[in-house]
């Protein structure tokens, strides 16, 4: 189990102030300037090193977004852009971030925002977080009352740093549309290139990092990049947090390294399977966007970027969503469709007619009332929108079904023959109804 | 997608402008964004006009804002038709929004939606007193503590439908409530175990600056730091390679990556991109 001492989100559970005082305490913002004096390359050189990988659930790699940014500025202002807009099913790591240790968020910014030479920083935080919004504008405020930050401050560096709030768009934590929606528009992603680190925010150069990606950068840069990639396993270093919800005895957030076994992550922090571990069906382990996993292969597996991608699914933002043989998975991943259909932005014609028809038909397969060869035709057209988007909506939204597909197509032709065994009024319409 | 339309005429109220304190606040928002980008603040400006008018956002209001932020009517129109978080008609005086997205869905969101279907009617709709009306939306992000709900502004988190009807009859009474978990949860840590952040020296400060260990046996000191020589290496690299200021185009007159006919010729090469010299078009590719 990872130390006590090399947790970095200290007030995760918020047993102790997120003010100014206790923060540094913590120790936020503890030598900011001699890290800063250390110059950018070596801010980034130490991000690489450290081998962290973005927390937003792509997992690129942070140190290596950060060196895209020109080196020399043409004219126009460099921007730094922070992903609040949390709204992966399952994910709830930012929140905790931004109302228990804020300081450590604002501190990042301001490192971030000197390795890539830019002097504002806009925060973009989901609408419906209107609690953490208010927190974090009072430790952005502390921290301009202290000169941490602000046009004339104590690093000598002028930096700005703006709390912007969104509306209640999923598609807003894409970072095209997120930039979109930051400029007043409809959350719709652009088309890329040119990338954000080209033409981003208002057509500068801008970098649109995860809050958990920024928030651990102070801390990496004090006890080193090798700290940092010396705990969790090769390529897949560091800590993480990990979101579990569903059905364990006690679902909750915890910062664990990366390449801790599933099995250990729930028996030690969430008091065990509801159950045991015999009542495990299966479990998502990085929000609704990745494939399901079956509990014979998810139960001893490593929690990382590379094992989960072998298993066919993947990290994410390392929210465990745990099922037990209780749930209606045929159901549960119909809910997923219908998540999918209501935030599609409906730019892309594959997305936006896509999602509606998959989740009618999955609705349908979850009563049973369809036909058998429906499955394949599922199957072909989650194909179909895969890959066939501006963004990876289209992705996200077809993976869960093709998850299920792979490892529950038992259990849907189970239903489709219990439905059909039983006599219905009304005919079981077709696939393109 | 979800249809959203504005409210009927008959719901419509005749004007709208932000009181006094808004407005001030307005102002200040604004100035947050670069000059001629004000354009940026019409959703918090357009959340405070909610606010102000009762939970809803009328179609004066969507005006009035745009007016203020010299957008066309359309383009905020636009915004608020497209954000699920704005309610485009009444809502009642307590706005319930359940959760019901997979994680909440399987530990008990179905419960509080028959619940709440049970005692209110349908969603969509004011009950009769004006106390409340409910809508299931798609996840909240606080999917540790499942399944909840947001009452106007605040989480309630760990809910059941019992603790859900007398959270109501609470806010119905006019009665103090508990925001967040329902269950003593102080945020979302394990219930009644935390595993977790027990050493008291993480707290006290007693840890702070312990890492500068690392950069004195580096030999680095604070006055050591090289910071005038990065600034040489990075001139020194811009002049060598420098940035576009802007990228092209991707057209294939400006990029010399397409290998084109069109292209060829403008090299001063046959079409078929062999050179007067003989050399092949891959080498000029490459030189260039």
């Amino acid at each position: 189990m990872l130390a006590d001492q090399d947790r970095i989100f200290t007030n995760l559970y918020g047993l102790h102030s997120p003010g100014l005082e206790a923060a540094k305490k913590r120790g936020a913002w503890d030598g900011t300037q001699f890290l800063l004096q250390q110059g950018r390359d070596w801010i980034i050189e130490e991000m690489k090193k450290s081998g962290l990988r973005g927390r937003g659930g792509a997992g690129f790699p942070t140190g290596l977004k950060w060196s895209f940014m020109p080196k020399k500025s043409d004219g126009r202002p460099h921007y730094l852009v922070v992903n609040a807009d949390e709204s992966e099913p399952g994910t709830c790591k930012d929140r905790e971030i931004m109302r228990h240790d804020p300081h450590l968020l604002i501190e990042g910014c301001m490192l971030a925002c000197f390795a890539m030479g830019a002097h504002a920083c806009y925060i973009y935080i989901r609408g419906e977080y209107v609690a953490e919004k208010h927190a974090l504008q009072r430790a952005v405020d502390e921290a301009y009352e202290a000169r941490l930050v602000g046009k004339s401050n104590v690093h000598d560096y002028p930096f700005d740093i703006y709390v912007h709030h969104g509306a209640g768009a999923y598609i807003c934590g894409e970072e095209t549309a997120l930039i979109e929606s930051l400029e007043g528009k409809k959350g719709m992603p652009r088309l890329k290139p040119p990338f954000p680190a080209n033409m981003g925010l208002y057509g500068c150069p801008t970098t649109v990092n995860n809050v958990e990606s920024i928030a651990v950068a102070g801390t990496i840069l004090r006890r080193g990049g090798a700290w940092f990639a010396g705990l969790g396993r090769p390529n897949n270093t560091g800590t993480k947090l990990f979101c579990i919800s569903g059905h364990v005895n006690r679902p909750c957030n915890v910062e664990e390294e990366l390449g801790i076994t599933f099995r250990e992550l729930i028996d030690r922090h969430c008091g065990g399977m509801r159950g045991g571990w015999d009542n495990l069906l299966c479990s998502i382990p990085g929000g609704s966007s990745v494939p399901l996993v079956p509990a014979a292969e998810i139960i001893d597996a490593p929690m990382d970027f590379d094992t989960l991608r072998n298993l066919k699914s993947g990290l994410g933002t390392a929210a465990v969503m745990v099922f037990d043989k209780s749930t209606d998975m045929v159901a549960a991943i119909a809910r997923i469709s219908y998540f999918y259909k209501h935030e599609s932005c409906g730019q892309c014609t594959p997305c936006r007619e896509g999602t509606g028809w998959m989740w009618r038909v999955m609705q349908r397969m979850a009563e049973g009332r369809a036909q058998k060869r429906e499955i394949d035709m599922l199957l072909d057209v989650t194909k179909q929108i895969e890959g066939h988007t501006i963004c990876a909506l289209g992705d996200a939204a077809a993976w869960p079904i093709q998850g299920l597909i792979r490892h529950f197509r038992p259990e849907i032709e189970k239903r489709i023959d219990r439905y059909s065994a039983n006599p219905h009024p009304t005919p079981v319409p077709m696939a393109a109804e | 997608m979800a249809n959203r339309r504005l409210a009927p005429p008959s719901e419509q109220p005749e004007s709208f402008a932000f009181t006094p304190e808004n407005a001030e606040w307005a102002t200040g928002q604004i100035a947050k964004y670069p000059e001629g980008r004000q354009a940026s603040a019409v959703i918090p400006l357009l959340w405070k006009a909610q606010e102000q008018n009762g939970g809803w956002l009328p179609q004066k209001a969507i005006e009035a804002v745009a007016d203020q932020l010299g957008m066309p009517h359309i383009r905020v129109l636009e915004v608020a038709t497209f954000y699920t978080m704005f309610a485009l008609e009444p809502v009642g005086r307590y706005w319930i929004q359940v959760c019901g997205t997979s994680p909440c869905d399987v530990c008990g969101a179905r419960e509080l939606k028959q619940y709440l279907h049970d005692r209110l009617g349908p969603s969509g709709h004011v009950s009769p007193d004006g106390n409340f009306s409910w809508l299931e939306v798609e996840c909240l992000g606080a999917c540790c503590n499942a399944p909840m709900a947001q009452i106007n502004h605040d989480y309630f988190e760990d809910l059941t439908p019992e603790s859900l009807g007398k959270l109501m009859d609470d806010l119905a009474a006019g009665r103090p409530v508990k925001v967040g978990s329902q269950t003593g949860r102080v945020s979302s840590e394990p219930k009644d175990a935390i595993t977790t952040l027990k050493d008291e020296t993480l707290f006290d400060g007693s840890r702070v600056g312990a890492w500068r260990k690392r950069f004195e046996e580096a030999g680095l000191t604070e006055a050591g730091a090289d910071a005038t020589g990065e600034k040489a290496r990075t001139e020194a690299s811009a002049a060598e390679s420098p940035k576009a200021a802007r990228p092209d185009a991707g057209r294939a007159t400006e990029s010399k990556a397409a290998a084109a006919p069109a292209q060829n010729v403008a090299d001063g090469k046959s079409a078929d991109g062999k050179s007067a010299d003989g050399k092949g078009a891959a080498a000029s590719t490459a030189k260039s």
